[in-house]
């Protein structure tokens, strides 16, 4: 195959950025969207160039590390994939592809395709965590939860942060993210001692991001690497509007 | 506990303002069209005339009336704020973005729709509720056939209520999602409910200046 890219450069935070083609030759089909990224780049090392940087981890679609925008979708076309579970084979020969990072002001980009998440971590930090001291592994019955309940928790903890939801979201909104994080602790015994004050404490991080609102379009559900439901964020709303009582 | 100026300032607190506004203005509509509907009663516009002189001399109406345009006033002043810093949050536009493959087009449009039902608004009340509240009009029923004997009229409204079809297609069943009532065992009721309120309000609603033009109103209402 051979592939046009029309891909976004920015040499650090305060350039300017702009497009830059390459052509892609002798793209195997079986490829998968990241190790061709990887052959484009050793291509341009060997010209002297710089590389294009992109973040990418395990490459199995566990890690949230990789994520880019391709042809206008997060983490490109198909469902329930990372970027780096799309394959080539997904594309036509002669296709050309515009790669750009995820945009969001909350994810200011550091270099071509590479941007800073760290608001993410700083909605966790604020209380997407138990802080009771748990002891040791409990006994497997000692505390029940329905089958059902732990499903829906087991859902929500699939999330695995990589900003397909904002990325996708046309008001940039991290709801989809804040929703699962909360949603799982809510749903478990564990994470019942500070149920109000996260819900709470994680909606004000995220809107000191400055992350938009959530206008119901369902676009991150479509995107979600992981396909975490936008129930969670019906759940969210109603842990908040329950924590205000 | 946050303070109810934070709570309603937050993201999700102000997505709670909008619904409650969006489904008491979306409730106005029955009431609304329960009373214009009576414009086909063919009685030379007696009852529609009887209704719209209790709702213009009934104090409670009045007072209703208030509360009417102030939560008009909410929803669009939260609902432009809203809009201003979702377009903020994004900052640097995609050069590609194919929102038109993972959301549905109501859901997109939005800030469109709600322009446009805003535009419908002011001529809607500068035709109908001016004259009779400030221009002593008695005869709305006259008015009414009048203003729909013309063609261009009827083709605004028909298409004014298209528009507001598509802005509660999302607005009503989005507000369910706001409170966090539209869980997997909802969802069904919901969208069934919402179907009264984007689609059959509408088309009653239409059935009225349509009504007046293809029979040219004889049976409405007089005129003077």
């Amino acid at each position: 195959m051979k592939i046009t890219l029309k891909v976004w450069r920015q040499k650090d935070q305060n350039d300017e950025g702009r497009f830059v083609e390459y052509t892609a030759d002798h793209v195997s089909p079986d490829m998968s969207f990241l190790e061709m990224l990887d052959v484009v780049n050793i291509g341009l090392v060997k010209k002297g160039e710089t590389p294009v940087a992109f973040d990418h981890d395990c490459r199995e679609g566990i890690c949230g590390s990789c994520g880019m925008m391709i042809n206008g979708r997060a983490h490109g076309p198909g469902r329930g994939i990372a970027t780096c579970q799309l394959h080539m084979r997904s594309f036509r020969d002669g296709d050309t592809i515009v790669i750009e990072p995820w945009r969001s002001n909350a994810f200011p980009v550091l270099k071509d395709l590479m941007v800073d998440r760290t608001s993410f971590d700083r909605i966790m930090q604020a209380g997407g965590y138990t802080s009771a001291k748990t002891g040791g592994v409990p006994d497997g019955n000692a505390i029940l939860i329905p089958k059902p309940v732990a499903d829906e928790a087991f859902d929500a903890a699939a999330c695995i942060g990589c900003g397909a939801c904002v990325a996708a979201c046309p008001n940039s909104s991290a709801m989809l993210f804040v929703s699962a994080k909360v949603s799982q602790l809510a749903l478990l015994p564990q994470g019942q001692a500070e149920r109000t004050a996260r819900v709470q404490r994680m909606i004000a991080q995220m809107d000191e991001e400055k992350f938009g609102s959530c206008s119901n379009t369902y676009a991150c559900e479509a995107e979600c690497p992981k396909q975490i439901s936008v129930t969670h964020i019906a759940r969210l709303n109603r842990e908040f509007v329950a924590s205000q009582f | 506990m946050n303070s109810f100026f934070t709570f309603i300032n937050s993201s999700v607190g102000k997505k709670l303002l909008m619904s409650l506004t969006g489904l008491f203005l979306s409730l106005f509509l029955i009431v609304h069209l329960a009373g214009n509907l009576l414009v086909l009663r063919q009685d030379g516009g007696e009852s529609f005339n009887t209704y719209a002189h209790f709702m213009g001399g009934n104090p409670l109406v009045r007072t209703l009336e208030i509360g009417l345009f102030l939560f008009i006033a909410v929803h669009i002043v939260n609902g432009v704020r809203i809009w201003w810093q979702n377009r903020k949050a994004r900052g640097k536009r995609y050069d590609v973005y194919r929102l038109d493959e993972n959301t549905t087009l109501p859901s997109r449009m939005m800030a469109l729709s709600a322009s446009l039902v805003l535009l419908f608004l002011v001529v809607h009340l500068r035709k109908f509720w001016v004259p009779a509240r400030f221009e002593g009009e008695q005869n709305m029923a006259g008015l009414v056939v009048t203003t729909f004997q013309n063609g261009w009229y009827v083709l605004f409204y028909l298409i004014a209520l298209v528009v507001l079809g598509y802005h509660l297609r999302h607005g009503f069943q989005s507000a369910f999602q706001t409170f966090g009532w539209k869980t997997k065992r909802y969802a069904g009721l919901i969208e069934f409910a919402a179907a009264f309120f984007w689609l059959v309000i509408p088309v009653l609603f239409a059935c009225i200046p349509l009504y007046v033009y293809l029979t040219g109103g004889a049976a409405v209402a007089s005129l003077r």
